[in-house]
């Protein structure tokens, strides 16, 4: 970020500089109305995560026989399931484990991915060769299809579930790794880094890849919601997750069955709310890619 | 530089593909060896004796070293033998041979819907950049991507089945009260058309229109987005502004010029969708009991059923590939100046 003359200007006068710090900041979110929003939401949703247990106004584990399937009223605001248990404790509590699914998966392949496409990028040559052969790979499958194959092979835990999203997500990263540091590659700071006699293994980590960081943030806010849209699709066909435990997915997987005798609420509210989650998500991406690059945009 | 011709282009693009089928075979071959504990005894199932385990080890020939286990994979592979599913006691190849055609017909009919939304709704958008339909499609192919596949299908349900009773029960292909049309294509729509049974035609259809169009809602936004942008791109080309310029009634630049050349785009973009639909398939096929490979898988993997499931996540690989191979196929047709670069 460079300054503005208006910054420079009012650098002696604090209350101006605040105006003036507000001003642009309303300018900023009255221009991106829908991104703020979704910050906004996003917020939400980690205070979810953090604070679940805290917020939820029932225990989402004990059940109740005489309230089973009541639906949504002024005590349970999304109704009780089969088991007496309140749906809205339950989608509240089930955010950590859909979220900190999502986030890890996203954190350890967009951290192998930056290596790998690192490498690819800067080297070239052989490491390229293999590198690109063994994403190629991973890209001939169907992707949700080799995360149930991987899940099937590895067992069927929440770790394997987290492994499984990490190594469908890799080709993403490495791939637009990759392609960013090839164009920078050759640009007059690396040339400059080079000749002052930095190491390839610094150059890259110091030199090319912080500068490939924002487009990469742009691609891990959208990354984020199909991470989670995996997950609970996982966790939906039975895998990883196991019950009592709330998590979106099965919570779906759970009400399926009540939904043709018309007790929406089960399957619904959980639904809804991961579906806010993923619409969140690629909201902020959507924000973020204009506010980083106008030219992305589709 | 001279220009290949078409069929040694396609015979380059049939070669091009083997790469990735030996890598989806090796990868699936380490998915079977990479079972956690005893793999003889995975396949074998819980209630299996030691002789059966024995049994299973010595034609999986795990006792022996990778590269032997590897070729009689192969081999077996060669031969269609995928193993013997546990829950169904039949071969893994002839379940998924059965079970084949439920699935296509449904990825085909779910990519049509999604196709005659899509292409119209990114015109539209492209044509009027910055207006209200341009802001719309937008939204609504963001929130075509948000939609969790499952829960699309049950809102569907709840909606036209359970609300409105405008939907037949969400319980497979066709509801009981009629039988299967004679197998010529494995595809209902088809079949019953060429037996002349517009009742039957009807009674698949009614059952085909939801879980379509819980698959096509998915694969919407990637396809909308794309044919906005070539669209876009096309429109604002030399070409077209001489086009406009000459006189052309606007449809005859619209379809005829521009359309035409944001083809390929398009085109390009559904290996992605694909990938999408394949997957998604699973998750519709379960939710409305869809007699498909994917609810086969899902049913092999709550019953630890692993030669079943390695079988399903093999055949959609090779379809995967296969179905990319098509649309490069189609891609050479379309556009003669793409040849093989790479």
């Amino acid at each position: 970020m460079t300054m503005s003359p208006s910054q420079q200007s009012s650098a002696n006068n604090p209350s101006v500089d605040q105006q003036s710090a507000w001003a642009q900041a309303r300018y900023i979110i009255s221009e991106n109305v829908v991104t703020f929003g979704a910050f906004l939401l996003f917020f939400v949703f980690v205070l979810f995560a953090l604070f679940g247990n805290a917020i939820a106004p029932y225990n989402p584990l004990t059940s109740n026989a005489t309230i089973a399937l009541s639906p949504p009223t002024a005590a349970h605001w999304f109704g009780t399931d089969d088991l007496g248990r309140d749906v809205l404790s339950r989608v509240i509590v089930a955010t950590r484990l859909d979220l900190g699914i999502a986030v890890v998966a996203v954190a350890l392949s967009f951290f192998l991915g930056s290596i790998l496409g690192t490498c690819a990028g800067y080297l070239g040559g052989w490491p390229d060769r293999i590198i690109s052969r063994i994403i190629d790979t991973i890209m001939a499958f169907p992707l949700f299809i080799l995360a149930m194959g991987l899940v099937a092979a590895l067992g069927n835990t929440v770790e394997n579930i987290i492994y499984a999203t990490a190594v469908i997500n890799l080709p993403l990263y490495t791939r637009v790794v990759r392609s960013e540091i090839l164009i920078r590659r050759d640009a007059g700071y690396v040339e400059a880094a080079r000749l002052a006699g930095n190491g390839p293994l610094r150059i890259m980590a110091m030199h090319l890849f912080p500068n490939v960081l924002p487009v990469m943030m742009v691609h891990i806010s959208l990354n984020m919601g199909w991470a989670i849209l995996n997950a609970a699709g996982l966790s939906f066909i039975g895998l990883g997750v196991r019950p009592p435990t709330p998590e979106w997915g099965i919570m779906v997987a759970e009400g399926a069955t009540y939904i043709v005798s018309g007790e929406w609420w089960l399957a619904i509210f959980p639904g809804a709310i991961l579906m806010l989650a993923v619409f969140c998500f690629n909201l902020l991406g959507d924000g973020l890619r204009d506010l980083v690059d106008p030219r992305m945009r589709t | 530089m001279s220009r290949p011709s078409t069929p040694t282009l396609i015979i380059r693009r049939i070669l091009a593909a083997l790469p990735s089928i030996i890598g989806v075979i090796i990868i699936t071959f380490t998915l079977t060896r990479a079972l956690p504990g005893d793999p003889a005894a995975y396949f074998a199932g819980p209630a299996a004796t030691q002789e059966a385990i024995d049994q299973i080890r010595e034609t999986l020939g795990l006792n022996r070293s990778l590269p032997a286990q590897f070729f009689i994979y192969i081999s077996e592979l060669f031969r269609g033998d995928l193993g013997t599913s546990l829950t169904t006691g039949q071969t893994v190849l002839s379940d998924l041979l059965t079970r084949l055609p439920a699935s296509l017909e449904l990825t085909l009919a779910g990519l049509f819907f999604s196709l005659s939304l899509a292409i119209p709704l990114g015109i539209l958008a492209a044509t009027r950049p910055g207006s209200w339909i341009d802001h719309s499609v937008r939204l609504l192919a963001t929130a075509g991507v948000s939609l969790p596949t499952f829960f699309t299908g049950l809102l569907l349900i709840y909606l036209f089945y359970f609300r409105l009773g405008v939907a037949p029960a969400p319980l497979g292909r066709l509801s009981i009260l009629f039988s299967n049309p004679p197998s010529v294509t494995g595809l209902f729509l088809i079949d019953s058309l060429l037996a002349g049974d517009l009742k039957l035609f009807w009674a698949a259809l009614s059952q085909l229109v939801l879980p379509a169009i819980t698959l096509g809602l998915f694969a919407l936004a990637p396809l909308a987005r794309v044919t906005r942008a070539a669209m876009l791109g096309v429109l604002s080309s030399d070409f077209i502004r001489t086009a406009k310029a000459s006189g052309l009634p606007s449809h005859t630049v619209l379809f005829g010029y521009a359309f035409r050349n944001a083809l390929l785009p398009i085109v390009t973009t559904l290996g992605v969708v694909f990938s999408f639909l394949l997957g998604a398939n699973v998750l519709v096929e379960k939710v409305f009991a869809w007699p498909g490979i994917g609810s086969y898988a899902v049913s092999a993997l709550v019953a630890s059923d692993y030669a079943a499931v390695q079988g399903f996540v093999l055949t959609m690989a090779l379809l995967y590939v296969v179905l990319n191979l098509l649309i490069d196929l189609l891609y050479t047709v379309i556009d003669p100046r793409a040849g093989v670069e790479s």
